[in-house]
């Protein structure tokens, strides 16, 4: 174990203290001594520069922030790189190696799918299949043997869930993952709405993640674009009135207007419910956007805009008059107009406050944060710098204030443990999230899922999460390995009282209330926990899955 | 207003109560004491088509607009065929568990009834019917939740119940109502001897009284009560059988609860499926097949509560209905008003209630839609006012009702 200790952290240090810019090239990647996919063990503290108490407050703070939950070793890493310059490589994440992940998602091929090969490979039954299977006509296993689950298109969403996994668990690009979930919600289409079941992955791929770092109005404007928003929101329907459909299946059909993307664009994407528009704004605003469709939604399923469904007269949007004969250039026009509105740049700050800092985002740090909006034309690492420098994000009102939605909560658990996970586990451990109240890309409502405590906090849900707790702990997750032996590896196995503050350290960074020590202490007294030597003379052996389970399903790992 | 959530924030009785007796006894003698009405909501989500629930055969318009997937009017004698309720209107033959809870009157029906929003979005409309406030999306909490939390405190964490994964909108908000899966699996498993339960339960009883310690405590209180009270084992009653489908196994549970005396005030359930835009099918088919599972579980459902009825009220919700016509796809499209069903012993069923609009063109909303005589608070708050014995002004903000009560209640 010699090479692991000579990690990260004491290159990094050899190179903040020498200058030497030779060693830059020191990346995560040729940190990874000893060729396994799990990071490298902690570097001993003495190589490291002097850790401050507090210093180590703020750094479990930013790790519990930014990324999915510290890993072992991960506060002692960033201490040796320096907080502000591990931000900085967090938010310049094409700077950082992947690739250990990108091998992990290889298996997953509908992750690289284009929208037109995953309708060739996962094509919808036929209607007469589909109607004895509506109908019952067929048992369970004949539609089975027709229609295999494989060759069903909600394999696209399976994989896309186990590859949100398997990124959260090991990524290190952890804050750009963080983004890309937080994003999609912002512009949630709901994998099982229709064709989004198609769609939902490319949606991701190809409007989502490109920008999760980038400008926010490229965001916008690539979610308008995609055949999912399109779908999801029914704008590839919306047409000038008494539209009548000229050609196809659903030829001599009326159509018209439909305001659902127009308002949810307005609601929930730009401006906010508050921000100063009317029921006429959304009405020109889908008079904008009509003619912005899908072409060959079952085949190909690329935007097109049809003059012939566009409402070619003038429109007056919050204001500003966008003349007649406009064409596609009305849709563009508007998100600029939105995109640039004081309100939106107030909204998007505030959304990020909430998830970055507190349910209850201080007024101060949001205007601040949305000046940093305006001056940047939305630079969202911009804006994120504002946050993670201000006093706000540092003060002690909101350590540990945010509890984690399930998500988040399953892929911490599996992190903390130092576990890995594959594809399949990846599904299972999605299986997981789902049943403890976050189904992955399945919020129905536009409004994606909340980023408020109360709303992930009942009983069911508590349940689930002590029970995925011990599941996950007791290695009951095929495909997703933890490595309890090694977070108490050098702790007398005898002493169960060295065992538990091990794991509080692993776990919770010690951080541990002293009513939670004081409970988890007592219950080390507890023969199942401590199993006495057969000639009872002491304690002979501690239960360390059980007791890492009361760990994660302690108040203090509910929060981040 | 003082809430069982504000009630252990603030440490009042509940927690001093904790002190002496166990306590799921004080609360299971609460909960005797306190035993009351329960109303049962079920949220037929996707848009149930009303039209063929609940079938206006005596209109003349029907047969034209539905030429593959209209029913054909009941005929005495033909049980294939549509169930007459009043020469007018017919139940769906796949809702034959039901006849004779219309016959007994123990079930209404409200026709044309919904919402004033106009919107044919699935998510918004349920929203709005959830919230209790069409049109306004930034209310935080859902109608059910207000109504209980609108009530007198008691001292159970089973006032309002979910069955299913997450608590619905309807439920969030100042009540703690809990959301369950099953009963049986609602404790701390994974192969534990009791150690882990103990300890997690130990956890969260200490330390601070936040949202989290306080969830927890009501967790671990409602998971010895249902201990106790073994309510996952008592068996349906009457011969009751259920239909082996979500809602069948939520409303079998619900009634466990009901049976087991644990407090409940509210329960919530909701049934997936009924966005029926192609192949709807019409005596049979794919809505047919969906309506015989609903109709059996209701009907299951107040066979195996027998007399406990009485107390009970049974209301069944849909975002908005369908269009009139049928599309290009023998289906439905969104439309707008649809039937809803209130099902209990106050009941005063065996009647359609509402006023019916009319499927004739120029009676339709927007030329395609039935419309809306009933505007759906009208009829939830006065399910809410008779039967839980709330005041619906705080439960639907701004809601005045601009028509006469429907006297559904007794």
């Amino acid at each position: 174990m010699r090479r692991p200790a000579r990690g990260r952290a004491a290159r990094a240090v050899a190179w903040a203290v020498l200058g030497l810019g030779a060693l830059a090239g020191c990346s995560a990647s040729t940190a990874r001594a000893g060729g396994g996919d799990r990071p490298v063990a902690a570097a001993p503290a003495a190589v490291a520069p002097a850790a401050s108490a507090s210093g180590d407050r703020q750094i479990i703070h930013a790790l519990s922030r930014l990324t999915y939950g510290a890993r072992p070793g991960d506060v002692e890493r960033v201490r040796a790189m320096g907080l502000s310059a591990w931000i900085d490589r967090q938010l310049r994440p094409r700077t950082i190696d992947d690739s250990a992940t990108e091998r992990t998602l290889a298996e997953l091929t509908t992750l690289r799918m284009p929208i037109s090969e995953a309708l060739r490979e996962f094509p919808r039954p036929d209607p007469k299949l589909r109607a004895q299977i509506a109908n019952g006509e067929m048992s369970r296993q004949e539609m089975m043997e027709r229609y295999p689950m494989e060759k069903r298109p909600v394999r696209i969403a399976d994989e896309l869930r186990a590859a949100k996994v398997v990124r959260a668990v090991t990524s290190e690009r952890q804050l750009e993952e963080v983004m890309v979930d937080f994003w999609f919600n912002h512009f949630n289409v709901f994998a099982g709405k229709g064709d989004v079941r198609w769609y939902v992955s490319a949606y991701e791929r190809e409007a989502i993640r490109p920008y999760a770092m980038g400008r926010f109005p490229d965001l916008v404007r690539a979610t308008a674009h995609h055949p999912a928003m399109l779908f999801y929101l029914d704008n590839w329907l919306s047409a000038k009135p008494d539209f009548r459909v000229p050609v196809g299946p659903n030829r001599g059909r009326r159509a018209g207007l439909n305001e659902n993307y127009a308002r949810e664009l307005m609601e929930l994407h730009t401006l906010g419910v508050d921000g100063g528009y009317t029921q006429k704004d959304v009405t020109e605003v889908a008079r904008a956007f009509t003619g912005w469709t899908i072409d060959r939604p079952q085949t190909d399923a690329h935007f097109i805009f049809r003059p012939m469904m566009h409402d070619t007269g003038e429109k007056i949007v919050l204001g500003h008059r966008i003349a007649a004969g406009g064409g596609p250039g009305d849709g563009e026009r508007v998100i600029e107009l939105l995109t640039q509105h004081p309100a939106t740049a107030r909204f998007v700050a505030t959304k990020l406050v909430r998830r970055f800092v507190s349910d209850t985002p201080p007024p101060v740090l949001v205007a601040r944060v949305a000046g940093s909006y305006m001056s940047t034309g939305g630079d969202i690492p911009a804006m994120l710098r504002t946050i993670f420098e201000s006093p706000e994000f540092s003060s002690e009102d909101v350590y540990r204030a945010k509890i984690k939605k399930p998500f988040e909560f399953v892929a911490s658990a599996v992190r903390a443990l130092g576990g890995s996970t594959d594809a399949q586990g990846g599904m299972a451990l999605a299986r997981a999230s789902a049943e403890i109240g976050e189904p992955l890309y399945q919020a129905q409502p536009p409004t994606g899922f909340a980023d408020r405590g109360e709303v992930w906090v009942n009983a069911g849900a508590l349940l689930a999460r002590m029970n995925f707790a011990l599941g996950l702990a007791s290695g009951r997750y095929p495909h997703v390995s933890v490595e309890l032996p090694a977070l108490v590896a050098g702790a007398d196995p005898g002493s169960p009282a060295a065992v538990l503050d091990r794991l509080l350290v692993a776990i919770v960074a010690d951080q541990a209330g002293p009513e939670t020590r004081a409970v988890l202490t007592a219950q080390l007294r507890e023969p199942q926990i401590t199993r006495l030597s057969p000639d009872d003379r002491g304690p002979a052996n501690t239960d360390v899955a059980k007791l890492a389970a009361l760990v994660i399903g302690s108040p203090e790992f509910q929060r981040r | 207003m003082i809430t069982r959530r504000t009630l252990l924030k603030a440490g009042g009785c509940a927690l001093v109560a904790y002190a002496g007796a166990p306590r799921f006894l004080l609360r299971a003698a609460h909960a005797a004491e306190a035993s009351g009405k329960v109303l049962v909501a079920i949220f037929q989500r996707g848009a149930v088509d009303g039209l063929s629930m609940v079938m206006p055969y005596g209109d003349s318009g029907y047969a034209a607009v539905r030429p593959s997937i209209g029913l054909q009017p009941p005929r005495r004698g033909e049980s294939e065929r549509a169930t007459d309720l009043d020469g007018f209107f017919a139940f769906h033959p796949a809702l034959a568990p039901l006849v004779s809870l219309w016959e007994s009157r123990a079930l209404a029906v409200v026709h044309a009834c919904g919402s004033p929003d106009t919107t044919r979005s699935h998510f918004d409309a349920q929203d709005y019917m959830e919230s209790g406030t069409p049109g306004v999306k930034s209310t935080t909490d859902g109608w059910l939740a207000r109504a209980v939390a609108t009530r007198s405190a008691k001292s159970t964490p089973f006032r309002a119940v979910a069955i299913g994964l997450a608590l619905p909108r309807t439920l969030q908000g100042d009540v703690g109502a809990i959301s369950m899966q099953s009963l049986d699996r609602f404790d701390v498993r994974n192969g534990d001897d009791g150690t882990a339960r103990q300890g997690f339960e130990s956890l969260y009883e200490q330390g601070v009284r936040d949202l989290l310690h306080g969830t927890g405590r009501e967790t671990f209180d409602a998971v010895k009560i249902l201990k106790s009270a073994r309510a996952s084992r008592i068996a349906p009653a009457n011969g009751a059988e259920y239909p082996r489908v979500p809602l069948g196994e939520a409303l079998r549970q619900i009634a466990q609860l009901i049976k087991a005396n644990v407090g409940l005030e509210v329960a919530f359930a909701d049934m997936q499926g009924w966005d029926t835009h192609v192949g709807q099918g019409a005596e049979r088919g794919q809505l047919a097949l969906r309506l015989r599972d609903f109709g059996a579980a209701l009907a299951a459902f107040a066979q195996d509560l027998g007399d406990k009825m009485s107390d009970v009220v049974v209301l069944t919700m849909s975002e908005f209905g369908r269009t009139v016509a049928e599309n290009g796809n023998r289906g439905t499209d969104h439309g707008h008003a649809t039937a809803m069903l209130v099902l209990g012993g106050g009941v005063r069923g065996g009647r359609v209630y509402g006023r019916w609009p009319g499927l004739a063109h120029h009676q339709l909303f927007e030329g395609r839609d039935l419309a809306v005589t009933t505007d759906f608070r009208t009829l939830f708050s006065e399910i809410a006012t008779r039967h839980l014995g709330v005041p619906s002004a705080p439960i639907f903000p701004g809601f005045r009702s601009t028509q006469p009560p429907l006297g559904i209640l007794a």
